[in-house]
């Protein structure tokens, strides 16, 4: 970092200044820290009405499981969502930076978010970071051309199937698709088989665990169904119960607001849409 | 490691001239193999091709063989260490029978015997590349266990060796239950052998299924599975988006 050098902002994509004092850091016997990942099952299907997308809750940081309930199913648009597997940080950033794009784009032509849009907003951004960030996405959605299902991989490659799994748990939960999955489910028999893949995800791969998040999207209608199945519950509580020493009793309560509250008019100085 | 710096101070046997006598990478390789226990023995399956590295050279090798009067062995892996195994199993076998004394190795004592076998080679740095599936019945006693190139061995319900530890093993976890009856045995063995044939690269769509039971083995003919390609979604892709892939 010589300082004779004018200071030039930094130009677009990753910057590799690092990789040379990682690797004599590295060969010193200094471990670079476990980064948060989602191990992970993801799964979508299409059945008759729409798509219906399915993720485990565990998040690992090497072998320990750093959250036990987190969310991978993340919104896009009103009637997209996409499920992440990979690093943590990168799927979230990824999936909040494509649903602001998508949602600027709606206000610009006033129209219901496409799927293909998303998808090629998202693609472009991990082709043009050839790889480096690790998110592997399965999106899924339902717009006026109908329902659409696609795998995303980290280098940006895609795939338009009728059932799709990623993350490590994916072929714990593709062994059941492929022996289950038929065309024209119904919403019921959809739900139980993203349910049934992702048990298997969640009982046979180690990286996988907790409990079941499911999202169902039709036409003009989604529902989020977090924690739809929790096959893991605690099994061992202590029947004693837990006794605290006694706690500072309440014997009074008298709230003094500093301000006069403010009075709102109905329909009064909205934003122009 | 401790042979890296011999082969630099003094020539250990384990480098010089052994080298190139022990198994470093296989050649030609069988793809997974699946058993389960059934109602009156055990039943297993296996496709039959050998690749030769990415190439699939070999479309009618056997992987699975009777021992004995008990038991029936079934290998994944490198073929020719398979028919090394089948080799001293011929000799076992043999001195079993020269005893004459009314007695014959059952499945279990195979099973101890592969096991020493698989880890001694395994200690001595020349492993025999297979991971096998041994069944058998004797006296009534069912019997299904595993050993792997290096030794590990267990005996299960069911058990899968290769890719089919990741696709068929949640399958059977979910569906095996006491007491199969042959019809739902195969039929369940054919669930996880079209999965694998739709998602490993080395399957081939022509299998046997063999079953053994008090009274002997059966293996049966070669035959493939229906698989079925019509989803809208292979057809038509780019529905909607026409030009884009």
């Amino acid at each position: 970092m010589s300082k004779a050098v004018v200071d030039v902002p930094p130009k677009g994509g990753f910057s590799f200044d690092l990789c040379r004092r990682n690797e004599m850091l590295s060969k010193k016997g200094v471990q670079t820290p476990p980064f948060r990942k989602t191990g992970t099952t993801i799964v979508g299907l299409v059945f008759q009405d729409g798509v219906i997308l399915g993720a485990d809750t565990r998040a690992t940081e090497g072998p320990i499981v750093c959250d036990k309930n987190c969310e991978k199913i993340h919104y896009m648009a009103p009637n997209i969502y996409c499920c992440g597997a990979g690093t943590a940080a990168d799927t979230e950033a990824v999936t909040d930076m494509v649903s602001s794009q998508l949602q600027l784009h709606r206000y610009h032509t006033g129209r219901e978010s496409r799927v293909v849009t998303a998808l090629t907003l998202l693609k472009s951004h991990l082709f043009s970071y050839q790889g480096y960030v690790q998110a592997a996405l399965v999106l899924g959605g339902v717009d006026c051309t109908g329902p659409h299902l696609h795998t995303i991989y980290p280098h940006g490659s895609t795939d338009t199937l009728p059932f799709a799994t990623m993350g490590s748990g994916s072929l714990a939960a593709m062994a059941v698709f492929e022996s289950k999955y038929h065309e024209g489910l119904t919403r019921e028999e959809g739900i139980n088989l993203v349910s049934e893949a992702i048990c298997s995800g969640i009982f046979n791969d180690l990286g996988s665990g907790s409990n079941v998040d499911v999202c169902v999207i039709t036409k003009g209608h989604k529902e989020y169904l977090r924690n739809h199945q929790l096959p893991n519950p605690r099994t061992y509580v202590s029947a004693k119960g837990y006794s605290f020493p006694k706690p500072i009793e309440v014997l009074l309560t008298k709230v003094t607001p500093l301000k006069e509250k403010v009075e709102v008019i109905e329909g009064g100085d909205a934003m122009e849409e | 490691m401790q042979l890296m710096d011999s082969s630099h101070s003094n020539p250990m046997s384990l480098c010089s001239q052994a080298d190139s006598q022990r198994t470093l990478y296989p050649y030609v390789t069988g793809t997974s193999v699946i058993g389960v226990k059934y109602k009156d023995g055990i039943l297993m399956a296996a496709d039959m091709g050998g690749s030769y590295g990415s190439t699939l050279r070999y479309k009618s090798v056997e992987r699975m063989k009777p021992i004995g009067k008990h038991s029936l062995l079934g290998a994944s892996g490198e073929i020719s260490d398979f028919q090394e195994i089948l080799h001293y199993l011929d000799e076992l076998i043999l001195y079993d029978n020269m005893w004459d004394d009314g007695n014959s190795l059952g499945p279990k004592e195979v099973h101890s015997y592969l096991t020493r076998v698989m880890y001694n080679r395994r200690n001595k740095f020349n492993p025999l590349w297979n991971s096998l599936v041994l069944g058998g019945v004797k006296n009534g006693q069912k019997y299904l266990g595993t050993v792997s190139m290096i030794g590990v061995h267990f005996e299960d319900n069911h058990v899968a060796t290769g890719f089919g530890n990741h696709l068929a093993r949640p399958i059977l976890r979910d569906e095996w239950h006491e007491d199969l009856s042959f019809e739902d045995g195969v039929k369940l063995l054919e669930k996880c052998m079209r999965v694998l044939l739709y998602r490993d690269r080395s399957a081939v769509n022509k299998l046997q299924i063999a079953k053994i039971t008090e009274e002997g083995v059966t293996i049966s003919q070669p035959y493939s599975l229906k698989t079925f390609w019509g989803f809208s979604a292979f057809q038509n892709p780019t529905v909607g988006a026409e030009g884009s892939w």
